[in-house]
């Protein structure tokens, strides 16, 4: 990856980003009513949304809590951008977490005793999902000899044949990092209330939007992990990703739809299980590998 | 119309409601009205909430609570009144716990009549509240928006703003009306027996 190309790649996902998630935050909606027998709301309604919250009045309870927002966008653009510029992987988790932790720094700032809770309960939400995707990262290592995206391109077998447990791992965390029911525990999009409204609670007007805005990038850059594993060979493939990261992203629409919120004690138990389970089965068919072709 | 009026939020505070008119709110919410299509949300939090449902009539204790969470909304903002005690007091507008309707407390923009309140009433409610909103967010824009005036607090309510104990807004009611406290009566009707 030269500057250049990480440049080009900056400029498109800071513009693309957003679009992209917008427009799937919106097909989320309307699938989600019309699975609940509803008609749902337009297309662009998730862009209403943002643009309604930034007319409205200024007003926080701690200054601070913008900047920490602001930059919080910041790290999840750069993060994606090095993400769709064949960077290093290892580094776009570490920014994204990095822009979750300033989120829950934002929330912290404020001291309302539920953006507290809505705090806690994100941070147990990173304890569980972190270390599948930094385990994804290190077995995306030993699949392809490198932390760089761009080396899928070199693969004569996509990851998915080559590390498919990693992949099945990486399917039930996401579901925690695209904040969908059974795992919605910090804050959830749909119009119900829980604690207030969990970590957002103190977050209105602007840093709201802002909040919604970071969330179409992650929304953006969760799903190329998932079409990570389904490229290789040449560009084509490209298309067979796309594909697959809509199939995913319609399989948490249907489990959010059908499963009901878990405490966080199974959700942290759960992921750490199926995270263990993954990666060691992964390490032992890697040794079973190595043994074979010696 | 603006972004402002395609998602309007709601928060619904049940006052001295019988809960008809609760219900009500709530059935409006349900996918039969699906309510989502015209971008509405309900929100349990009044710092994202634009539209504020009010449900049944005001006693004292719900004064300060309501302004508070009226204060919490951020403008453009507007106050819909769900059910005809809300609007005025209905049925329980004699009473000698209750106030009034929801204007007793803070200015009301949009009153939507009926016992209880129909989820079609309460739709078309918010809908007209939609244009308030653009006209409070085309003065925001300009920056001549000037928050509407608070209704006088009601004496005893006033009172607790101010920190006084409700049982002593209460105590001093009853003197005031000139009837004895509740302890010397029990010590009359002793003394009676005797
Ligand atoms: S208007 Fe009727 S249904 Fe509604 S709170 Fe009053 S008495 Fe109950």
């Amino acid at each position: 990856m030269t500057l250049l190309s990480f440049g080009i790649a900056l400029v498109a996902f800071t513009v693309l980003g957003p679009v992209v998630g917008c427009l799937l935050t919106g097909i989320d909606r309307i699938i989600s009513a019309r699975m609940q027998g509803r008609v749902g709301p337009p297309l662009l309604q998730p862009y209403y949304d943002v643009v309604k919250l930034l007319a409205k009045e200024k007003r926080s309870l701690n200054g601070v809590q913008g900047y920490y927002l602001v930059i919080a966008l910041l790290m999840a653009i750069v993060s994606g951008a090095l993400f769709f510029a064949g960077g290093n992987l290892l580094l776009v988790v570490f920014l994204i977490g990095l822009s979750t932790l300033l989120f829950i720094v934002a929330a912290y700032s404020t001291r309302s005793p539920y953006a507290e809770i809505g705090a806690q309960r994100e941070i147990i939400q990173v304890l569980a999902y972190e270390p599948m995707i930094i385990l994804m990262s290190v077995f995306f290592f030993y699949a392809t000899g490198s932390f760089n995206t761009s080396a899928v391109f070199e693969l004569s077998l996509p990851l998915i044949v080559l590390i498919p447990l990693i992949f099945a791992g990486f399917l039930f965390v996401i579901t925690i990092k695209l904040r969908k029911s059974p795992f919605d525990l910090s804050f959830s999009h749909h119009g119900h209330q829980e604690l207030v409204k969990g970590i957002t609670t103190e977050m209105s007007g602007g840093n709201l939007a802002i909040v919604e805005i970071t969330h179409w990038y992650e929304n953006v850059l969760f799903l190329g992990y998932a079409g990570l594993f389904f490229v290789w060979g040449g560009p084509l493939t490209l298309i067979v990703a796309v594909v697959v990261a809509l199939a995913v992203y319609f399989l948490e629409i249907v489990i959010d739809n059908t499963y009901a919120r878990v405490k966080w004690q199974p959700m942290l138990r759960w992921s750490w299980i199926v995270t263990l389970v993954c990666t060691l089965a992964s390490m032992a068919i890697f040794t079973v590998l190595t043994v074979l072709s010696v | 119309m603006s972004a402002v009026s395609k998602s309007p939020w709601v928060l619904h505070y049940d006052a001295s409601s019988c809960n008809g008119c609760d219900i009500e709110v709530l059935a409006a919410l349900t996918p039969l009205y699906d309510v989502e299509r015209f971008g509405i949300i309900n929100t349990g939090n009044p710092k994202h909430a634009d539209v504020f449902l009010i449900t049944g009539s005001v006693n004292e204790l719900q004064v300060p609570i309501i302004r508070q969470l009226y204060e919490q909304m951020l403008e453009p903002k507007v106050v819909v009144a769900c059910g005809i005690c809300a609007c005025t007091g209905g049925v329980f507008k004699e009473c000698y716990n209750t106030l009034g309707g929801v204007d007793v407390a803070i200015p009301v923009d949009v009153y939507a009549p009926g016992c209880a309140v129909r989820p079609e009433t309460i739709i078309d409610a918010v809908v007209a509240g939609l244009g308030v909103l653009e006209e409070k967010s085309a003065l925001l824009k300009k920056g001549e928006l000037v928050s509407p005036e608070m209704p006088p607090l009601p004496s005893a309510a006033d009172k607790m703003v101010q920190g006084e104990r409700v049982s002593d807004t209460w105590k001093n009611n009853i003197a005031a009306a000139g009837e004895a406290p509740l302890a010397s009566v029990a010590a009359t009707s002793s003394t009676e027996e005797q």
